[in-house]
């Protein structure tokens, strides 16, 4: 019976690691949301609950103005960058030549690899140089850059798995190219589609330092919103601010696991 | 004391609310090589993984030469294993893997060297010491993994469906040198599988599983012929079972006509299964005193033909050398002593 | 349907977006502005990268960065080989998604719940009050920054360690346990060597992000306390040089490249392993 037991009190400390590296994840951010709903403004001193910080937020219109931005933006860059690399991830499969396609994939790739603020500097320069004004369309353009590799990151895979017979069964059974590839190679490589959509949309209002150098004009995002006030210290509606937006990517995050569980493929989150 | 090598007495085995094995009463002798046949999940590799120690029984007692071997844990058994997909540590060469074993036991690296070499001989792939273990082909890395087993000269060797990941041809190649390889080491052999062929092929002794239960235990010969129960029967070996009522010793009705059997013991018009092989079927011409009718498909099966034969009632599935054309209308009888009674 | 036409735009978009821009911060950091504002050719930007000051600043950079990696390592191990165990034994997967899912919080939001706990008068030293414990001021100092920098990128340790071992096959576990091996002899031989990869990787994924990092040293380590990441954006908008900034982000690119070669010198090194046998 000692095997056992050895097995109860190793399983007993292996659950209490686990649960103080849990707090240590999850406690700053529980504890940021608690006092998201405190009514005194110090910290220290918890003034009971209310919803004061979140009234104040919608009052705010240079808040309000980053939020429309954040928003526009994600939307905009996501399906601009899921039309470009849904494409280009057709595109890539029509290279035989393996040094082709590794070339290309590997210049998918830098965006991914080299560090934001790189990438933020390197698109401001651009800008510079070429004289564009920074504003909503510099960032626009910065957070499509970032954002295909994601979407092709995602339908890949989804290509990868066609069965190439299943487009010429259709084509043999008398469907014309256009509406096989419609009805039938769509349908197929869809969910990866939507998961570099959510993902792609996530990474953009998730962005800071490619926004932070690539904007201008007084057009910022929430997260440079955010940076402005933190760097002067403190300030409670932020932590109201952060709730809502922690609250909104768990739900992305959750929508995009719950299909690609569903769809039994590879977790495109985790991968 | 008992002079098994391994006894199980009354075990039971649950995993959560599923009974993957019942009352498993079962002994098994030195240098023997028995055989766990039943279909897959029958309970024949859990039945293995206790031997080994990955699973503990839920209730009952499993010894070891009269000792308790429930105790142990499985990197203490005299024991070992070849996996079903040969488990072979990809990180190691092929010499690294066989000497794993060794040299946990800290045995001398000049000693280790004679005995990897040795066993490396006896699977044919001496020249294989330094290669990768994922540049062999599926048969080399199925010898690796019973040449790393064996290397720790274990008193019982557990092997999980070991072919089964192999073509045919490769296959019964292996079963005989497994076979031999038995007889030469002098180790006691388990064996499971789900192929009722192998397990005739190799085996001594023959233990048919059925749902967690043992169904019969018994050499070859007598599990192929004195099936004890109809399950066993169409497991091994093709066979027409038909439902028959016994009229009294060594007398059986079925199809509406009686048959003398060597069977006795059962109750007055007690229904039977009656168990017949498609090669104990005798065709002759037709003759108004047996069973006549119309063959109704003949498949080639390269020995002998396969004939289905119509009686009205039943169709026959027969085997037999010599082909009689479809359509044509045949007689067929048994000997009394191939016609098989068993309790339904 | 598989037209090669199609991967142009994307290709153009890189191009435009990604390859002339890199360029162009190349251009830029063998430059400098002449007296009538003309772009004069020259090596002083990285002349001036080994400058004591900023010298200091990248070795305190790659130090702190690897210092989070070695705590990362040292907490997630045990983390991975837990959760990879218990979904091994009991087939269920969720455990492992609560301590992966911080990785897509928003980084500055998460670094900023610090600033509540470890402020002057916060959560922390309330905490300790109420215990009649020393008040501790982490707050801007190294000590926080590394703190910040585990907290953000302790799941990038734990995801790929865990890939790599929820992958090894139990039968392999078995069997070596099966040849004789306790559980500390098939950690060591068995577990551990076929970790490798995804502890490589793991490391990697946290030296990157923190080596590079400016959020996490600005709100903890307070505006005076610089990194690379920091001295680059101080280049660009407050010291407005262009030039010498363009020559740190191309020195960051390179070691951003050379700890990626490594980690491929180190995949290829178990592969080949793998593949030549070594006798």
């Amino acid at each position: 019976m000692s095997k056992k037991s050895k097995g109860a009190v190793k399983s007993f400390i292996e659950s209490t690691y686990l649960f103080i590296i849990f707090l240590f994840l999850y406690l700053p951010v529980v504890v940021l949301m608690v006092y998201s709903f405190n009514a005194s403004k110090s910290r220290g001193s918890w003034g009971g609950f209310s919803l004061k910080w979140y009234g104040e937020l919608f009052s705010d219109s240079a808040l309000l103005s980053a939020f429309y931005y954040t928003v526009i933006i994600a939307i905009i860059s996501s399906l601009v960058a899921c039309v470009i690399g849904t494409a280009a991830s057709f595109g890539i499969n029509a290279f035989r030549k393996k040094s082709v396609r590794a070339m290309i994939n590997t210049v998918t790739n830098i965006p991914v690899v080299s560090p934001d603020i790189v990438t933020g500097v390197a698109l401001m320069i651009l800008f510079v140089a070429v004289k564009i004004p920074r504003g909503f369309t510099t960032m626009l353009l910065s957070h499509i850059t970032f954002n295909i590799p994601y979407v092709i990151l995602s339908v890949m895979p989804k290509i990868g798995q066609l069965d190439k017979n299943i487009y010429e069964a259709a084509l043999d059974l008398g469907a014309k190219p256009f509406f096989a590839f419609r009805k039938v190679i769509i349908p197929q490589i869809l969910p990866g589609i939507i998961n570099g959509l959510l993902l792609s949309f996530t990474m953009s209002i998730d962005d800071f330092i490619i926004s932070f150098f690539t904007t201008g004009n007084g057009v910022s995002n929430l997260s440079i919103y955010v940076y402005s006030m933190a760097k002067r210290g403190l300030n409670p509606k932020i932590n109201a601010l952060s709730t809502i937006m922690f609250i909104v990517v768990i739900c992305l995050l959750f929508i995009v696991n719950k299909r690609t569980s569903k769809d039994k493929s590879k977790n495109v989150l985790f991968s | 004391m008992s002079n098994h090598l391994i006894e199980f007495k009354n075990v039971y085995k649950q995993f959560d609310t599923t009974e993957a094995l019942q009352d498993i009463n079962l002994y098994i002798d030195s240098n023997e090589f028995l055989t766990l046949l039943g279909p897959s999940g029958c309970g024949k590799s859990t039945l293995l993984r206790l031997i080994a120690g990955f699973e503990d029984p839920t209730e009952g007692s499993i010894l070891f030469e009269g000792k308790d071997l429930i105790s142990i844990p499985p990197y203490k058994r005299p024991i070992n294993t070849v996996f079903q997909k040969y488990a072979l540590f990809p990180h190691m060469d092929v010499y690294e893997n066989i000497a794993f074993g060794l040299k946990i036991k800290k045995m001398d690296k000049k000693e280790i060297d004679k005995k990897v070499m040795r066993v490396l001989e006896l699977v044919n792939l001496k020249s294989f010491h330094d290669r990768s273990v994922d540049s062999l082909s599926g048969g080399q890395q199925q010898r690796i993994a019973i040449a790393r087993a064996i290397v720790n000269e274990p008193s019982v060797l557990l092997l999980d469906e070991p072919l089964a990941a192999l073509d045919l041809k490769l296959r019964q190649g292996m079963q005989i040198e497994l076979k031999n390889m038995q007889k030469e080491l002098g180790i006691t052999f388990v064996y499971v599988t789900h192929d009722q062929e192998e397990a005739l092929t190799m085996s001594d002794t023959i233990v048919v599983m059925k749902e967690g239960k043992i169904q019969q235990i018994g050499t070859p010969v007598d599990i192929y012929n004195e099936p004890k129960n109809a399950y066993v029967a169409n497991f091994i070996g093709e066979s027409n079972i038909i439902d028959g009522i016994m009229n009294e010793d060594f007398s059986v009705t079925f199809l509406g006509r009686n048959f003398e059997c060597v069977d006795k013991g059962f109750e007055l018009n007690e229904p039977v299964d009656v168990v017949i092989r498609p090669e104990d079927i005798i065709i002759s011409d037709e003759n108004p005193d047996i069973l006549n009718g119309i063959i109704e498909s003949v498949t080639f099966k390269g020995v002998h033909y396969e004939m289905i034969v119509n009686t009205g009632e039943y169709k026959w599935t027969i085997h037999n050398t010599i082909m009689r054309p479809e359509g044509s209308r045949v007689g067929i009888s048994v000997k009394p002593f191939d016609i098989h009674i068993m309790k339904k | 349907m598989f037209k090669k036409y199609l991967v142009y735009p994307h290709l153009f978009w890189m191009l435009v977006f990604v390859l002339v821009p890199i360029l162009l911060v190349l251009v830029y950091s063998f430059e400098t502005t002449g007296l009538n504002g003309e772009a004069i050719f020259t090596l002083e930007n990285y002349q001036k990268l080994v400058d004591a000051n900023y010298l200091n600043i990248f070795i305190r950079s790659v130090y702190l960065a690897v210092i989070s990696s070695i705590i990362c390592l040292a907490l997630g191990y045990p983390i991975s080989v837990i959760l990879a165990n218990r979904e091994k034994r009991t087939g269920k997967s969720g455990l492992v998604w609560i301590f992966i899912l911080p990785m897509w919080m928003n980084m500055l939001l998460r670094t900023y719940s610090w600033l509540t706990i470890l402020e002057k008068n916060g959560i922390l030293n309330n905490l300790l009050e109420l215990l009649n414990l020393p008040q501790v001021n982490i707050l801007y100092t190294s000590g926080a920054v590394v703190l910040g920098m585990v907290y953000n990128f302790l799941p990038f340790m734990i995801l790929p360690i865990y890939s790599v071992l929820i992958k090894i096959d139990n039968s392999i576990i078995e069997a070596a346990e099966d040849l004789g091996a306790n559980s500390f002899t098939v950690f060591s031989k068995v577990t551990l060597p076929l970790s490798i990869p995804g502890v490589v990787s793991g490391v990697t994924m946290v030296f990157l992000p923190a080596v590079t990092t400016f959020i996490i040293s600005k709100l903890l380590g307070g505006g005076h306390y610089m990194l690379i990441g920091n001295l680059i954006e101080n280049q660009f908008l407050v010291a407005d040089n262009w030039n010498f900034g363009s020559a740190i982000s191309i020195l960051m690119m390179v070691l951003i490249l050379l700890s990626m070669a490594i980690t491929n010198v180190f995949e290829k090194d178990t592969s080949t392993e793998k593949k030549g046998g070594k006798k």
